[in-house]
């Protein structure tokens, strides 16, 4: 097939599952931070609110979309166009799953296969602070160019943990490309446990994960590190002075960024589409186990519904449920869906540990964030390297 | 294609780079400058570099502007005056003279350098991170630590003339 029309047909999956996710993530994080500080959460829109996301987009889109009189124009206008575009464009390099064949095409499950994909992640991540230091500038506003300096000051020194917890993985992996990671780290110790780069020598790599992970929240400006947009003191920080989409691009920057790291640390360190244990013991069958494990729970509770409603809506919820379980079992589409899911499942529970840690942790402070990154962070991620490094050199002698 | 690619990015290149100087606003110069890192970055993946690429988009557009512009702003400088005293001799043989500067310039460098085969795109291989790392650490082992320590001593010289004075 025409590699245009097939690049074209892949970005458009890409981009509709992306936005898709993007914006049901907030829901589901609105609906996990509810019920951590015992809520119900979003619910009025939809069954338990499933149709917020469309609601909040319609209010985005139709609200008033106000210019201070008081900003620089060119750059307040140029700095959530700069935000979203860099946010959105690092999911270009992530492998979903590894090369297939629909319809006699071949194709891998992956836009593009750099063999730099690490490094232009890494570019795109650097990048991307002009975006928020800008708008923090060009508001002409305190509290907002307060929130921009922070924020590029926060990123600025967590890149450097970032990228020695990175560096860990590549040297076992001895590759740079997103692609060839994953696949390197197929197959399984004693048959069992799998090869993926947490599990490796030496010491296995869980310091250079979770080094990785909280690098991860300051990148993102989460909790506990959000400090740009610290609203008891800031207002909102560097999107104080944005409203309607504007200030969505900004918050779709966000989320866009969380689901990237939150990929990139599935391929560096899960393994990405290589499923929890091997298929020959039966890992390609949990999919279809878990949607059939849910369905039946839901056509148990429909057949003793607590309100009367539940008699209708439960089991219907099962029998879809139920299809679901099937499809995963049709084998044209399995060499496909099996690995979707383990990638999915994998970034999908790292984003729940994200909006955990939100529901979980204060706020630091700024000298405390400060110190924390270059007085711990650094220095574990540089030993973690040196070890690696070490072994590496020993044993591939 | 890399025809055309070139072009248009050596044209940005350009455009920015002029930006820089004729800008009043800092923060716009520094911003013109992260234009012509990347225009530059995407010159050297055309010529088929593109470990250098990249890191020229993780070093410099990424980390050294960043750092300018935050600078910029927590000096928060505003924008520079219009010079208005311009004598009339520069009014009028400015433009004329760069121009012959310009054109005598080019001409000594097109004279002194040797006529060899042209660069061409997409030829060059050896641009690769392995590639690279590899001749750092065998061939140019030497310039390579010699300008890490290089680097290692300029960040004490700044570490000792930021600290504090100690009483």
């Amino acid at each position: 097939m025409n590699f245009f029309l097939l690049s074209l047909l892949k970005a458009a999956v890409v981009a509709g599952a992306l936005l898709f996710t993007l914006a049901y993530l907030q829901w589901v994080e609105r609906k996990v931070i509810a019920h951590i500080q015992i809520r119900m959460g979003p619910s009025r829109v939809g069954p338990h609110g499933l149709l917020q996301p469309v609601a909040d987009i319609i209010k985005l889109l139709t609200k008033e979309d106000l210019i201070p009189p008081y900003v620089n124009k060119f750059f307040y206008m140029f700095a959530p166009f700069l935000a979203i575009t860099l946010a959105l464009t690092s999911i270009a390099v992530i492998p979903f799953g590894p090369e297939i064949e629909i319809f006699g095409v071949r194709t891998r499950m992956q836009l593009a296969d750099l063999n730099i994909g690490v490094l232009f992640i890494l570019g795109i991540s650097s990048v991307g602070v002009y975006g928020i230091v800008l708008a923090g500038w060009s508001s002409n506003n305190k509290y907002a160019l307060l929130g921009g300096l922070r924020s590029s000051a926060q990123m600025i020194s967590y890149e450097l943990p970032m990228a020695l917890a990175i560096v860990a993985p590549l040297l076992l992996a001895n590759t740079l490309s997103l692609g060839e990671l994953v696949e390197k780290q197929g197959g399984a110790f004693l048959g069992v446990v799998p090869r993926w780069h947490v599990f490796q020598m030496p010491f296995p790599q869980v310091v250079s994960l979770i080094v990785f992970l909280i690098a991860g929240f300051a990148e993102t400006n989460r909790i506990p590190f959000d400090l740009p947009e610290a609203e008891n003191e800031l207002v909102a920080g560097f999107h104080t002075e944005y409203s309607s989409m504007k200030f969505a691009s900004f918050f779709m920057a966000e989320y866009a960024n969380m689901i990237t790291i939150c990929s990139m640390a599935t391929v560096l360190f899960l393994g990405g589409w290589q499923p929890l244990w091997p298929a020959a013991l039966g890992s390609s069958y949990v999919p279809s186990l878990l949607f059939a494990g849910a369905a039946a729970v839901m056509i148990y509770h429909g057949l003793h519904p607590a309100r009367p409603k539940d008699r209708y809506t439960l089991p219907a919820a099962g029998v879809v449920f139920l299809l679901i379980a099937g499809v995963f079992l049709l084998p044209p589409l399995r060499p496909f869906l099996i690995p979707v899911f383990w990638f999915a499942s994998k970034t999908g529970f790292l984003l729940f540990v994200f909006i955990w840690v939100r529901g979980t942790l204060p706020r630091f402070r700024y000298d405390q964030l400060m110190r924390f990154a270059w007085g711990f962070l650094f220095p574990v991620a540089m030993l973690n390297l040196l070890a690696t490094a070490l072994v590496v050199a020993l044993v591939s002698r | 294609m890399d025809i055309f690619l070139f072009i248009l990015f050596a044209s940005i290149a350009v455009f920015c780079a002029v930006n820089v100087v004729v800008q009043t606003h800092p923060i716009t110069s520094a911003l013109s400058l992260v234009g012509v890192m990347g225009a530059l970055a995407v010159l050297y993946l055309l010529l088929g570099a593109e470990f250098i690429a990249a890191a020229q988009i993780v070093v410099y557009a990424g980390a050294i502007m960043v750092l300018f512009v935050f600078v910029i702003m927590l000096l928060n400088a505003g924008g520079e005056a219009k010079s208005a005293g311009r004598s009339q001799m520069v009014r009028w043989l400015g433009i004329p003279l760069f121009t012959i500067f310009i054109g005598l310039l080019s001409y000594i460098v097109q004279r002194s350098v040797p006529a060899g085969p042209g660069v061409s795109f997409g030829q060059f291989t050896g641009g690769t991170p392995r590639d690279v790392g590899r001749l750092l650490f065998t061939q140019y082992l030497l310039p390579f630590e010699a300008t890490s320590v290089l680097v290692l001593i300029a960040i004490l010289g700044a570490v000792v003339l930021a600290r504090k004075e100690i009483e």
